[in-house]
């Protein structure tokens, strides 16, 4: 049986670098994960050591049963790798048609075509195209391979709101269904709407590990800022919604699980608070507030 | 699909990638042809090292067509390193021999049809040779490539896809000069023995090769064999070292 992706105590540096710090996981086959960070997190670098790219200083990695380089070998991964252009002298269907052309079991061209929306791009040179159109293109490169698992390295990173939307319809029809996914991404929608569940990295660690909902609950809370002199902390505290409550000078910042209930409640208590200001926390802030500190224990929140 | 088949299938899209780029025609075609007609045209009758002007100028100026296909064909792996674009084919399927292996057909594919263009050419000026001849000048032409072949991956592996332009332009027109592409350094002397190390004179001198018809002497297999073995050491090293950091 194939027993989908597993990493064993995974560890990289780059110099004094620690990009991976010891991580352990596994995906059964046929599910959507999500690698949730912020910039450094060790999501790539991650990625690039699943794909064969890159050597684990140590730990173990297992793919399909295989090591990666093998289930690369095989045509049983397919991905999309953060960076890199295409090549030119090739237009975008010859291009896509020639990566197929190297897997076992490739998609039919046409249709990758059409569900990446690069269909009307399709006989222009592949590498005469817009930053958008280059990135649905290296998309269809990684869809067409019709891997068992495929794995996208931020394949949003850099696009417009709307580009965004548009690649997850495309990867919605682009029948996934039954495949692995591994996606790295820093936009927290992203992780939950797609994904069933999401690992969440800081400082090359592992800080969460589970449901979309669950770590969306965790991460996905917001603060309220407000000048207001002289309140009483421990009174904010109770107020519904609020987890924490800190004070900078005249200001005050809440941590809130529901922002909404806090800040009607907050309005209706302290009617003289000024300069509301409501923030969704960033990821960076999110992590720390899951972490506390640094040395946080792999998968310990999870 | 078996490996074969993925390997032959990505070599006809690189060769098509090949046909397609213009630069490449006008350095190993269209220059050697040119400056070809431009100066043996109007020396038919001299001799240069006991070989008649029109057939030393024809190897030498496919020494220095064919030296440019065969380069460029590795050197377009700084092209594609630059762009990320390795990486993307390190994730298929695809073999790191074939995707060598493509480059080194399509420089191959180029130089044929630079030789036989310039083979017509010479034939036009009066290049006359029996058929074993023809035979063995061809089969040292080929096989007198297989460094550059190795040169252009390890420049390929070294150079970023800004200086690798210049690199080759500049590289390649060092070689031939050396080699004796553009006439002959020295026949003899110091000069000329230590010119015999350069590998491009033994593309050169093919074409003598061919009118005494015998290959090269021991000296010409034996340095060809060393610059062979140590540029393929070379580019075994220059890949490893890269795959590691990328």
């Amino acid at each position: 049986m194939d027993d989908g992706v597993a990493l064993a105590g995974l560890a990289k540096s780059f110099g004094d670098v620690k990009a991976v710090r010891g991580i352990d996981v596994e995906i059964p086959p046929g599910e959507v994960v999500a690698l949730l960070g912020p910039n450094g997190a060790g999501k790539t670098t991650t990625i690039d050591m699943i794909l064969g790219l890159q050597r684990p200083d140590s730990g173990r990695i297992s793919v399909f049963g295989m090591t990666p380089q093998d289930a690369v070998r095989a045509g049983r991964v397919g991905g999309m790798l953060q960076t890199g252009a295409l090549i030119g002298e090739l237009s975008v269907r010859e291009l896509i048609t020639m990566v197929a052309k190297l897997y076992p079991k490739p998609l039919d061209v046409e249709h990758v075509l059409q569900v990446t929306h690069v269909h009307d791009i399709a006989d222009r040179r592949a590498n005469k195209l817009s930053g958008g159109q280059s990135q649905r293109v290296r998309f269809a490169v990684a869809l067409v391979s019709n891997p068992d698992l495929l794995v996208l390295d931020e394949p949003t990173v850099a696009l417009d709101v709307e580009s965004r939307r548009d690649f997850w319809v495309a990867m919605r029809s682009a029948a996934v269904t039954g495949k692995t996914v591994l996606f790295a991404t820093h936009y927290l929608e992203e992780a939950d709407e797609f994904a069933d569940r999401i690992i969440l990295m800081a400082r090359g660690k592992i800080v969460a590990d589970g449901p979309a909902t669950e770590i969306k609950s965790k991460v996905g809370s917001r603060t309220i800022r407000a000048t207001l002199p002289g309140a009483d902390l421990a009174r904010l505290e109770g107020l519904p919604g609020v987890t924490a409550v800190d004070s900078r000078g005249e200001s005050i910042v809440l941590s809130c699980n529901d922002s909404d209930r806090a800040l009607r409640k907050l309005l209706e208590e302290y009617p003289e608070a000024q300069d509301i200001e409501v923030r969704g926390a960033g990821l960076e802030e999110a992590f720390l507030l899951l972490t506390g500190d640094h040395e946080a224990q792999p998968g310990g929140v999870g | 699909m078996s490996g074969t088949s993925a390997a032959l299938s990505y070599t006809r899209y690189e060769l098509l990638r090949t046909v397609r780029n213009k630069r490449f025609f006008i350095f190993s075609l269209v220059f050697p042809l040119l400056l070809y007609f431009s100066i043996a045209a109007s020396h038919r009758t001299v001799k240069v090292e006991g070989v008649t002007f029109p057939l030393y100028y024809m190897t030498g100026m496919v020494s220095w067509g064919t030296m440019a296909a065969l380069m460029a064909g590795g050197a377009r792996i700084a092209l594609e390193r630059s762009a990320g674009w390795t990486r993307q084919m390190r994730i298929t399927p695809l073999s790191t021999w074939a995707y060598f292996g493509a480059k080194i057909a399509s420089g191959y594919m180029m130089a044929s049809v630079s030789i036989v263009l310039l083979y017509l050419a010479g034939i036009f000026l009066g290049v006359h040779l029996s058929a074993q001849g023809w035979l063995i000048m061809t089969g040292l032409i080929l096989v007198g490539l297989i460094p550059f072949a190795l040169l252009g991956i390890v420049l390929g592996h070294l150079l970023s896809a800004d200086s690798i332009g210049p690199a080759l332009g500049g590289g390649t027109s060092v070689l031939a000069l050396l080699g004796g592409s553009f006439g002959p350094l020295a026949t003899s002397g110091t000069l000329q023995k230590v010119l015999e190390y350069v590998p491009s004179y033994w593309l050169v001198q093919a074409g003598r090769s061919a009118l005494a018809g015998h290959a090269w002497p021991l000296r010409g297999w034996i340095i060809m064999a060393v610059w062979t073995a140590a540029l393929a050491r070379l580019a075994v090293r220059v890949y490893q070292r890269d795959t590691a950091r990328s």
